[in-house]
């Protein structure tokens, strides 16, 4: 199982390590260091890099690399996966998972990494037992303390509490208010080529919740088109036999925040996009180039396009860009050649002679240096509140084991899942 | 000097502070230290103090201590001691919290002082009434086991283990699947994971309600299962198929292994499996939307599940384009399962994107890309015009690389389509110039060769090439001078000049053997026969196919067996990685014939099952008297039911070491016994083998033979001992005179005064005398290695034979050989090098130090599983006592541990040290009078050992290293995957020994010249004989392709 963890920065110090056997000489890190000085990009590190006893699985987010050594044969995505919870959980307890925040927990981390793997075996992941146990820091605490004195973590009451049999949901949950919130995210993930085809696309869902109900509630919730939902991965609280025979979703939630369901749809017909992008890139021998941007709201939405923007990494020769928007503002970084330009908001209903945003302009390019070989690729993100692009909605959310009426809230919101939506030109 | 105090100064602040009265300060000081700790500090001098603080009763500053503890115990075991009590306490507290706790951090001190202490807390913990604990205490047997194996065997932990598999709670049932797998994987050869109907229904049941991770375990147990029938098979995976809607991608895949392995048991035309084949696609393809690091994991088991059943992802293409910023290790693996799923429909789309793909910025991608649009092109006939024309646009952009790439794939293009394309070779002559990677270079030239006949200036393109001879690849050395012979014969008149050029410079100029020996074949064929040069330089080559990529079957179906593992991520055998572990090898489960209705579905399995009896007979080699045993075992089980198979699989695998020693055994017995008796020259056995045998007879033969001649010759008796009576085998013709240009070596192994020695006799059989001998080993797999440098008087004149001994040290690097005892050497002298094979009698590896306590040895008899045993009789042994028995087997280092008379039998209980460390357990069991010693032999190793083929005459790699071939006087040539020491096929056809066997450039077919003096040229997919040739005067050593 899991031997030993390393913590690794982008500039490649260890500066966190935690050991479940044998404590392991950090030198073993100089292979995952090797591999990285071999990596252009820090996200291009292989997975799992073998050594001569030992395997490194790693994984790389928000700038970190957790490293996890390993012996035995054991299913390389359990380690991954395990890692990815770690991650999640540092930023639910302490909101960021970086360097600092870590260093800054010391404690807290060491704690949380021995609650979670016994001989490098999991115990707990769940959140809602881990905060039980070990109380993630924050201010109105730290300024209690003070106060009082007293600087546990620990929650000394839990010592007379005995533990849930559902290893999610903690007992003796109350509220006043009780409220159950659900969000229905949809992404888009497409590639659209030159011409404006759609060469794939397909929806990533989420439902996520935000559940305060007192007690131990039973929730049922059943969608008007539950036909869309054929490729799901539900929480472990979700019964699926249940969903199998009826295709309604029935669960005792979990505490708080979670994400309930995670699903795709990939329908044969493309679907339709919300955003479209005319574009026009070329460079020319005499050292410059033109770029062209237009930015619309396709017809048939008929809401708001939110927080457009548009990304564009350009080829190594290009020095500057000179540009002029229509909308918004644009900036280009000349180190890593990327061009951001921040739309804004289309409307949903513009007035009949309003003009579509654009940027338009000249590309400066290095002199001397041959054209390059391609267009650079646009990648688009936006956001579209009340609606999701699959069409899928709730129908009913019933409650049963409590008397309680809760509130309920339902939003949708379609994004881009990031850098997904690419635009070849 | 100020930063040393400061450290100091910092540690005896926190000291102080830890012997604080308050418990708040003590507090926060334990969190320093903590913090120290977690940063990799020294902070182990406070141990006496931290200790100290253990005895508060505050659940926080506990939980700290142990955290310290767990880390620093094994540095300070005395100390860790004083915390012992503490922990006893804790472990009969009324918070199940504490008890938990109390035995994890237990578990987790490695130090055998508290081991011991943990054995009466940890049973009782095993039936604590809390799941909690119970669960706790399940992972603590693991740890247990991992620090001391024997103490868990000795209190009966593994059956409290195996009862929580029944627990009510599914948390203690999974976590106790998890300690099992974990402590069978440890030693397998315990057994004690054995799974069965009543125990796979409570796993199923438990996997409904237990945390994600355990069912990860649950799953991974249940694909160890071999259901009883297909209801069964189809049972489980009712039950499992729920599981690939778990959000947690381990589960996910470890749902598909099981479901995959099952598919096999299960009818493949049922409606079943189809509706399985729609449910196993979305969660695969949903593994693609998740993190990076899943994807590519998800990725690489994509890749085996579409190489085996395509069916599952055909609709699926489009997940697999490629995003511009994903990671590179994720787009290299997408672009290998496009072209898996590329079929006439999609090729449009797939090519599109391919073209899309190589105008991107990473080098390696590009590449990728541009050699995916040639793969395509030869797997989708109706494509490959347009792949070819897409090709010609990426030459015209100039980019170098991708023009490189392209010329290359071109080449395959043409070997696949040959006279179909050839309108573009302009186009590529255009780009000759800026070619200059080897490949690309080898390919280009290959193209000119091969259409010499349509390239008008083709002579001078290349000429162009030979002027820069010296200075290329080998790769390209080789194809040049293919290329101009090519040139030569289709043009004889203009390119003498040429030809002869080109030859004089690879055979006298070069220093490459393989260049040289090409050069003279093809300058004698061309000067004897030209027609026949002809024939076989300008021969129809064979289509290459898109077959070449894939894993090979057997392979394939054992990696099917562990998706979602390492091994599936590295597409090899789990055994070639994770070191030091002998894995059971799995196969997937064989449908049985009786309710099999598709033949074609279980074709290549069932071929499997037949072709372990074959192997069987293959291990003949290695000594005739296994043969019978083997044979006896596992001929009568033509049925395929799945469980009997596997068994058999292992009976065969566990058998061979004990075999190779039986031979040395009974021979040292035999030889020592004649040697008394009858004083008979042993060598007249030996020295009647032809020359030209080199070791022909494997030891195991040869020992056979010296036993008969003492069979016929017993009846001597008073036999006494002298000093050093240790067996020497007879000395050998390791190289012959005609292989070795004169030079002959011959040799044998022997242990003196406790080193090997490799004892050699070198005749120099030639006109001029020798000199520079030198000698090396290869790596063998008992790490065999010269200790001193090859002594011989230098030089060695004409018919002049020198002994020489060389003492080896078993110090070196160590690869497995087949057989076992094979080692490969080579000697030079001023003249080549030659290099030869022998095989090392199995007795010089006894080392001296064998002596087993005799506890020890009975200990280890037990836990060696019956199915390690192997049993022997030796017929030939009359007037030996049994203490002269004795002392004769210490001398050779078979040490007698204990001595008993049962049933009237003498017993002698024995063991052998090799020097690898690997114990031989041998039971010898004599009746008085009789003149029968029955032999049972056991050993801890398991590993199998496919046999050996005769002598192997030569042994040759494939241009990629992925393919072994080898050649040997049983007149057959075997094809090997090396890793996985597999044989693959064995082409058959020489009616002689075969000398030499080459494969061609692609892989296609293979080339081997023999004893008989043909040629054979051999398809390597169907193992027919496509052209003999049997023209050669003399025997022909060496061909080489073109």
């Amino acid at each position: 199982m899991i031997n030993s963890l390393f913590m690794i920065n982008e500039s490649g110090d260890t500066f966190m390590e935690k050991h479940w056997k044998a404590v392991l000489n950090k030198s073993i890190c100089d292979y995952f260091y090797e591999a990285q000085k071999k990596c252009a990009n820090p996200e291009d590190i292989p997975p799992i890099i073998r050594t001569p006893h030992h395997y490194l699985i790693n994984i790389y987010r928000n700038h970190l690399y957790f490293v996890a050594v390993i012996t035995q044969e054991i299913p390389p995505l359990f380690v991954i996966e395990f890692l990815h919870r770690m991650m999640d959980l540092f930023e639910d307890y302490f909101g960021t998972c970086t360097e600092t925040s870590i260093k800054d927990n010391y404690v807290v981390v060491y704690e949380l990494l021995d609650e979670m793997l016994d001989s490098g075996l999991p115990l707990a992941t769940e959140t809602n037992i881990l905060k039980e146990l070990i109380k993630p820091p924050n201010l109105l605490r730290k300024v209690t303390n003070l106060v009082t004195g007293d600087s546990t973590n620990y929650d000394n009451t839990f010592t007379n509490k005995k533990l849930s049999h559902i290893p999610w949901r903690p007992l003796g949950v109350t509220y006043r208010n009780n409220e159950a919130f659900f969000d229905i995210i949809e992404e888009v993930d497409a590639i659209i080529d030159q011409h404006g085809a759609i060469v794939m696309s397909e929806i990533q869902g989420y439902i996520d919740c935000c559940i305060k109900l007192t007690g131990m509630p039973d929730l049922t919730i059943s969608f008007v088109n539950p036909r869309l939902l054929d490729d799901v991965s539900f929480h472990p609280c979700v019964r699926l036999k249940k969903w199998e025979s009826e295709h309604v979703l029935s669960f005792v939630p979990p505490d708080g925040r979670f994400r309930l369901i995670s699903y795709r749809v990939a329908t044969q017909n493309p679907i339709s996009m919300p955003i479209y992008v005319k574009h026009s890139i070329y460079f020319r021998e005499s050292g410059s180039g033109r770029l062209d941007l237009t930015v619309g709201r396709k017809q048939q939405i008929d809401k708001a396009i939110e927080n457009v923007t548009i990304e564009c990494v350009m080829p190594k020769c290009v020095i500057n860009c000179v540009l002029t928007p229509s909308h918004g503002k644009y900036t280009f970084d000349p180190v890593k050649k990327t061009l951001v330009w921040n739309v804004g908001k289309i409307e949903s209903k513009p007035q009949t002679a309003a003009p579509l945003p654009t940027l338009r302009g000249n590309i400066v390019l290095a002199t001397g240096q041959p054209l390059p070989e391609s267009n650079p690729i646009l990648t688009v993100n936006f956001k579209i509140n009340q609606i999701v692009i699959s069409g899928l909605r709730l129908q009913h959310v019933e409650i049963h084991g409590e008397d309680y009426k809760p509130f309920k809230g339902v939003k949708y919101i379609t994004t881009v899942k990031n850098g997904r939506f690419q635009i070849r030109t | 000097m100020s930063e040393l105090e400061g450290k100091k100064g910092e540690i005896y602040e926190l000291k102080a502070e830890l012997n604080s009265d308050k418990r708040e300060r003590k507090k926060e000081a334990l969190k320093k230290v903590i913090a120290s700790m977690t940063v990799g500090k020294d902070v182990s001098q406070l141990f006496p103090d931290v200790i100290n603080c253990m005895q508060i009763d505050n659940l926080e500053l506990k939980k700290l201590v142990y955290l310290y503890l767990m880390n620093y115990a094994k540095t300070q075991p005395e100390m860790a001691i004083l915390a012992v009590n503490t922990f006893a306490k804790d472990c009969n507290d009324p918070n199940p919290l504490i008890r938990a706790l109390a035995v994890r951090t237990m578990g987790c001190i490695r130090v055998d002082k508290i081991t011991e202490h943990l054995c009466e807390p940890l049973r009782k913990c095993l039936k604590d009434e809390d799941p909690y604990v119970r669960k706790t205490a399940a992972v603590c047997v693991a740890k247990l086991f991992d620090i001391n194996q024997q103490l868990v065997f000795d209190q009966g932990f593994l059956d409290m283990l195996k009862d929580l598999l029944s627990d009510s709670n599914p948390m203690v049932v999974a976590n106790a699947v998890a300690a099992l797998s974990e402590i069978s994987e440890q030693s397998p050869q315990t057994k004690i994971f054995d799974l069965n109907g009543p125990t796979i229904n409570k796993l199923l049941t438990a996997l409904n309600e237990c945390s994600e991770w355990g069912q990860v375990f649950i799953l991974d147990a249940i694909s160890n299962y071999s259901p009883k029938d297909d209801k069964d098979a189809q049972s489980i995976c009712e039950r499992v198929t729920p599981r690939l809607a778990h959000a947690n991608s381990a589960v996910v895949l470890s749902s598909v292994k099981v479901l995959m392995k099952f598919l096999e048991l299960l009818d493949q035309q049922s409606e079943f499996i189809q509706n399985l084949y729609r449910k196993l696609s979305p969660p695969l393809v949903t593994l693609l939307s998740a993190e990076p690091e899943i994807q590519y994991v998800a990725l690489r088991n994509i890749n085996l599940i579409v190489q085996k059943r395509s069916d599952i992802l055909k609709n699926e293409m489009k997940v697999f384009f490629v995003k511009y910023n994903d990671p590179i290790y994720v787009k290299l693996e997408k672009l290998d399962i496009m072209i898996r799923l590329t079929n006439a429909t999609n090729i449009a789309q797939v090519l599109a994107e391919l073209k899309e793909y190589a105008t991107e910025v990473d080098v390696d991608f590009v590449r990728k890309s541009v050699r995916a649009i040639g793969r395509c092109a030869i797997k989708v006939e109706q494509a490959a015009e347009r792949c070819v024309s897409t090709l010609i646009d990426l030459i015209q952009t100039k980019v170098n690389y991708v023009v490189q790439e392209a010329i290359v794939v071109i080449k395959d293009i043409f070997r696949k389509y040959p006279n179909k394309y050839e309108s573009i070779i302009a186009t590529l002559c255009e780009n000759l110039d800026s070619l200059d990677e080897p490949e690309a270079r080898a390919s280009m030239i290959w193209i000119v060769g091969e259409y010499a006949e349509r390239i008008d200036n083709a002579d001078e393109l290349l000429e162009g090439f030979l002027d820069g001879f010296k200075d290329e690849n080998t790769q390209v050395q080789l194809q040049l001078l293919t290329g101009i012979v090519k040139l030569f014969l289709k043009k004889p008149t203009e390119t003498q000049e040429l030809v002869t050029r080109v030859l004089t410079l690879v055979t006298q100029e070069t220093d490459n053997p393989d260049l040289r020996d090409r050069g003279y074949i093809y300058w004698r064929l061309l000067s004897t026969d030209p027609k026949a040069a002809k024939e076989v330089v300008l021969a129809e080559k064979p289509l290459i196919s898109e077959e070449t990529d894939l894993l090979e079957p057997t392979l394939l179906d054992e990696l099917i067996c562990h998706i979602g593992s390492l091994a599936s991520v590295y597409h090899k055998p789990p055994n070639t990685f994770v070191e030091g572990r002998f894995i059971m090898k799995k196969n997937l489960p064989l449908r049985s014939k009786s309710y099999g209705e598709q033949e074609n579905n279980t074709g290549h399995t069932t071929m499997q099952t037949n072709q372990q009896p074959q192997q069987v007979v293959i291990s003949s080699n290695v000594g005739s008297l296994i043969d019978d045993f083997d044979i006896l075992g596992s001929m009568p089980m033509p049925s395929s039911n799945p469980m009997d198979t596997y068994e058999q699989s292992q009976n065969r695998t566990t058998s061979v070491v004990p075999n190779l020693l039986d031979d040395e055994l009974s021979s040292i017995l035999g030889l020592d016994s004649n040697l008394g008796g009858n004083q008979t020259p042993m060598m007249n056995t030996n020295t009647s083998l032809p020359i030209n045998n080199r070791q022909t007879t494997s030891t195991g033969n040869e020992l056979d033979d010296l036993f008969g001649d003492f069979n016929l010759q017993t009846g001597g008796s008073g036999i006494s001992f002298s000093g050093n009576n240790v067996f020497v085998p007879p000395k050998e013709v390791w190289l012959s005179a005609a292989k070795g240009k004169g030079l002959e070596v011959s040799g044998t192994f022997a242990r003196r005064s406790n080193q090997i020695v490799m004892e050699m006799d070198f005749t120099n059989k030639a006109l001029q005398p020798m000199n520079d001998l030198a000698l090396q080993i290869n790596r063998n797999s008992f790490g065999l290695t010269p200790a001193q440098p090859l002594q011989v008087t230098s030089p060695l004149f004409p018919n002049q034979t020198v002994p020489t001994q060389l003492i080896l040290n078993t110090t070196g690097p160590i690869m497995r050989m087949d057989p076992l005892t094979n080692l490969q050497v080579a000697i030079k002298n001023n003249i080549d090098i030659f290099y030869f094979n022998c095989i090392v009698p199995i007795h010089v590896y006894f080392a001296q130090d064998g002596e087993m306590d005799k506890m020890t040895f009975v200990q280890t008899w037990q836990e060696i599983p019956e199915g390690n045993e192997v049993k022997h009789q030796l017929q030939n042994l009359s007037n030996l006592s049994i203490d002269d028995l004795q002392n004769k087997l210490r001398l050779n280092n078979i040490h007698t541990i204990t001595r008993t008379t049962i049933e009237q039998k003498e017993m002698l209980y024995q063991t052998i040290k090799l020097t690898n460390g690997i114990f031989i357990l041998v039971e010898l069991r004599i009746t008085p009078g009789n003149r029968t010693i029955s032999f049972s032999l056991k050993t801890k190793l398991e590993r199998k050992f496919p046999a050996a083929q005769g002598a192997i005459r030569c042994v040759r790699y494939n241009i990629d290293g992925n393919y072994c071939l080898t050649s040997g006087s049983d007149r057959t040539i075997k094809l090997w995957k090396p890793d996985s020491s597999l044989a693959i096929k064995t082409y058959t056809g020489h009616s002689q020994e075969v000398l030499d066997v080459h494969s061609s450039f692609d892989n296609s077919r293979l080339c081997s010249g023999g004893v008989d003096k043909r040629v054979l040229y051999i398809d390597v997919m169907t193992g027919k004989i496509v052209k003999k040739y049997q023209a050669h005067a003399g025997i022909k050593d060496f061909y080489i392709f073109n």
